[in-house]
């Protein structure tokens, strides 16, 4: 396929993920806020913004209004809108190479969440805006799977859907073990929720909420879908057949990134990351941006040059 | 004329008002209270339907055309307001014997266009036996001399045409303009259809509507048909500028019922003369690309230097057989609005044939007697810019005002080639639902000729209309609609 075309494609599925990962959050946060505990409204907030705007973190945000702004702020890089927007851009550059089905869901989305027009004190209606963005989500992965060729087309919306997942995700844990000392039940039904993990969490581990078995589940659990092994071995998937289907490429530095990446979470226990968790969580999002790298190198943006030695 | 619709059914006074004829010929009707004969069973359904439902009908059909993303980008705002093409819900119908007649027209014209395509750009006979000036033919703003004695695939010049039908108040079908560069619009035939079949699909039942839905299959043998020898399993590919173009939508569309990759320029590399594009596995060879960029911007080596839409080395590519374009460069000599009043010359010095289908009668403001003529009844005529299309750079002198007309005869003396100038032509009227009535607009035709190994014409087109009340003007940058075009089997 063009490159330009795979390109959009991963552009698109990172969008999507990254407004999909920020209602989640969204939605946690917000129902944590309404009960009384040791963090403070406006703590719990920073806390939403670091994970999920880490460069408007830095300023000080004004936690009356970090709601409208990880949702709708017409300037900020990082809100919903915007993400739905980006994803929305990058779809329309390749409508020939999606399903009908996939622009007409995720237009219709665009338009929806436009159309609140959303005003600073609003909170009710950001929050529609987040409950239609997390169905919209959920629907789009469906009609994505079920409309399309699994094919290179494909695997690249893959990739770009877990490669974002995983850095959120590491992104998110980095932020709630930073103050775990101080965080209560609630704090860590909020953080499973943010990863639509609460339920599947107390499946495999029971209720007992303990920050270790947290970790792991959310770390290295290779069954659920928002867990950061189960995010990379997608990628590794995604990566192997794409490498397939290229014969003539040479594809073996991917290769190895994405297998160096796959096994520090394939061959690790919670045990023996958890004393230095943050440096272990910020050694994945730098490999997973290496890769980001080394994929456009080789598959998007090559020189001439190398394609005519083949 | 004031026509009374026949009110005495249940719920039709309101939407078959009044229906005001001028004089033009009139599509649905062609005397009080009487449809014509093909327009019965539509016209059967209005006097049943009541504005209610015709609005809750219109309103299905906008949802479906915005949820399919068929919309186009209002400039000149941040936020990209997006529109809808503005269409009508009432299709207009074409007998089997008036078709028929069309396509036998539409073919002549197009093989005698064609031929005259390759005889400007080789030997020049037409212009030596004197039929047509050179003089005109090569002033032509988009004559492009790089094209002399370039054999074209198959000796094709003109793969996908537009030509714009009208039909004067006598009912008959006159040739209005040619469209050979990259006439656009036919996306919105075939999503218009898709959309009428959901709502009116008992009406479709009743009138046995040719299909049209193979156009896209058509256009792809068509395009393959050019592939340079050797290459049996040749790749086409789409170009388009890219989607800030307003005809992107279309691009996408055509490219997704193909099959066929859409490109940009900057996905193109031209390599010893061949062109490759580039793709995740590496660069793929490219054999036809049916470009929807004007000859000006395909190659900034030869044309617009400061191009970055087509791509640098593509001409010669081109000039060394090893890549088609659709259409070829250059055919915009052969619809130049001063060479349309040379066809039927043309038509006859090629074919030994009259012409089928009559065009308007063009006065040339470069000859100084029709130029004096014209010029002291502007307020009679429609003055046209010879190289623009789109509905730009066009007097209408019954609708102008003296302020226009005294600026238009001043740009016709300082450039009188460049100005060509036709008696003002009622276009036919068309019943249109409009703020829930029913009223008549003007309508023009544009079918879709496709020129490969033969040539192939789907039963219908693009019927352009102008929603403003008594406007003329038909084009979708002036305020044109479309309307779904209906041929009826025999």
């Amino acid at each position: 396929m063009l490159s330009r075309v795979a390109d959009s494609l991963y552009w698109m599925s990172r969008y999507f993920e990254r407004a999909d990962n920020a209602s989640r959050v969204l939605k946690a946060t917000y129902g944590l806020i309404l009960n009384p505990a040791k963090f403070s409204t406006e703590e719990r907030w920073f806390r939403a913004v670091l994970s999920l705007a880490p460069g408007a973190a830095a300023g000080n945000v004004d936690p009356q209004r970090a709601l409208f702004l990880l949702v709708a702020d017409p300037e900020g890089a990082f809100s919903i809108v915007k993400c739905i927007g980006g994803a929305r851009e990058n779809a329309r550059q390749v409508r020939e190479a999606i399903s009908s089905d996939m622009w007409e869901h995720l237009n219709r989305l665009f338009h929806e969440v436009n159309g609140f027009e959303l005003q600073p004190d609003d909170d009710a209606a950001a929050m529609r805006v987040v409950s239609l963005v997390r169905e919209g989500s959920y629907r789009f992965s469906g009609i994505t799977g079920a409309t399309m060729n699994h094919d290179e087309a494909w695997h690249f919306i893959q990739l770009g859907k877990y490669i974002e997942r995983a850095c959120n995700l590491c992104v998110l844990l980095d932020a709630y073990f930073a103050v775990d000392k101080h965080a209560d039940d609630l704090d860590w039904v909020g953080l499973l929720s943010s990863c639509a993990a609460f339920e599947a969490y107390c499946k495999a581990c029971t209720a007992e909420l303990k920050p270790d078995r947290i970790a792991n589940f959310l770390l290295l659990k290779p069954e659920f879908p928002y867990s950061v092994r189960y995010s990379l071995d997608r990628m590794h998937e995604a990566l192997t057949s794409i490498s397939n289907l290229s014969l003539s490429r040479r594809t073996e530095k991917v290769e190895r990134l994405i297998g160096r990446l796959r096994s520090m979470v394939a061959y690790v226990q919670v045990g023996e990351i958890i004393a230095g968790l943050h440096q272990y969580l910020v050694r994945i999002i730098e490999q997973c941006r290496e890769l980001h790298s080394a994929v456009h190198e080789v598959y998007i943006d090559y020189p001439i040059e190398v394609a005519f030695e083949n | 004329m004031i026509i009374e619709a026949d009110t005495s059914d249940r719920g039709s006074a309101e939407i078959v008002q009044p229906y005001e004829l001028n004089g033009a010929y009139d599509e649905m009707f062609f005397s009080v209270d009487h449809p014509r004969k093909q327009y019965r069973p539509l016209h059967n359904l209005l006097q049943n339907l009541g504005p209610d439902e015709l609005r809750r009908s219109k309103q299905e059909a906008d949802q479906s055309f915005f949820n399919q993303g068929i919309t186009f980008t209002v400039y000149g705002n941040d936020k990209g307001t997006e529109r809808i093409f503005p269409h009508d819900l009432l299709p207009r119908i074409i007998t089997a014997a008036e078709w028929e007649k069309i396509e036998r027209g539409l073919k002549q014209r197009i093989t005698a266009l064609n031929l005259f395509l390759k005889d400007v750009y080789h030997e020049g006979k037409i212009i030596a036996d004197g039929v047509v000036p050179g003089s005109i033919i090569y002033t032509c703003k988009h004559y492009r001399r790089e094209m002399r004695g370039i054999k074209v695939p198959r000796d094709v010049y003109v793969t996908v045409v537009g030509t714009d039908l009208i039909r004067n108040p006598e009912g008959n079908f006159v040739v209005l303009e040619d469209n050979l560069r990259v006439p656009s619009g036919v996306s919105y035939m075939l999503t218009s259809r898709r959309v009428m079949k959901q709502i009116f699909p008992s009406l479709f039942q009743k009138c046995r509507v040719r299909p049209i839905e193979h156009y896209s299959q058509a256009l792809l043998s068509t395009l393959r048909s050019l592939a340079p020898e050797g290459r049996s399993e040749p790749t086409v590919v789409l170009l388009t500028p890219g989607s800030y173009n307003s005809a992107y939508f279309e691009h996408t569309y055509l490219a997704r019922q193909m099959g066929i990759e859409l490109v940009e320029g900057r996905d193109l590399v031209v390599h010893d003369n061949v062109v490759y594009m580039r793709t995740t596995f590496g660069l793929q060879r490219v054999d036809v690309i049916y470009r929807r960029i004007d000859d000006d911007y395909l190659d900034p080596l030869v044309f617009e230097h400061g191009s970055s839409l087509g791509a640098v080395g593509l001409f010669n590519a081109y000039r060394a057989g090893n890549v088609a374009l659709a259409n070829a460069l250059g055919t915009g000599v052969a619809d130049d609005k001063a060479i349309y009043a040379y066809v039927p010359k043309i038509i006859k010095y090629y074919l030994d044939q009259d012409p089928i289908l009559e065009g308007v009668e063009t006065l040339l403001m470069s000859d100084p007697g029709q130029r004096d003529h014209v010029c002291q009844r502007l307020d009679e005529y429609v003055v046209k810019a010879v190289g623009e299309s789109g509905g730009y750079g066009m007097l209408i002198g019954p609708h102008s005002t003296e302020q226009e007309r005294a600026e238009f005869r001043e740009k016709i003396l300082a450039q009188p080639r460049n100005y060509i100038a036709q008696p003002t032509i009622n276009l036919s009227t068309a019943p249109c639902f409009v703020d829930g009535g029913i009223e008549p607009r003007h309508v023009d035709l544009r079918p879709y000729v496709l020129y490969g190994e033969q040539i192939t014409i789907v039963p219908g087109g693009l019927t352009r209309v102008a929603l403003r009340k008594g406007s003329l003007v038909v084009n979708s940058s002036q305020g044109g609609g479309s309307k779904d075009t209906w041929v009826l089997q025999s």
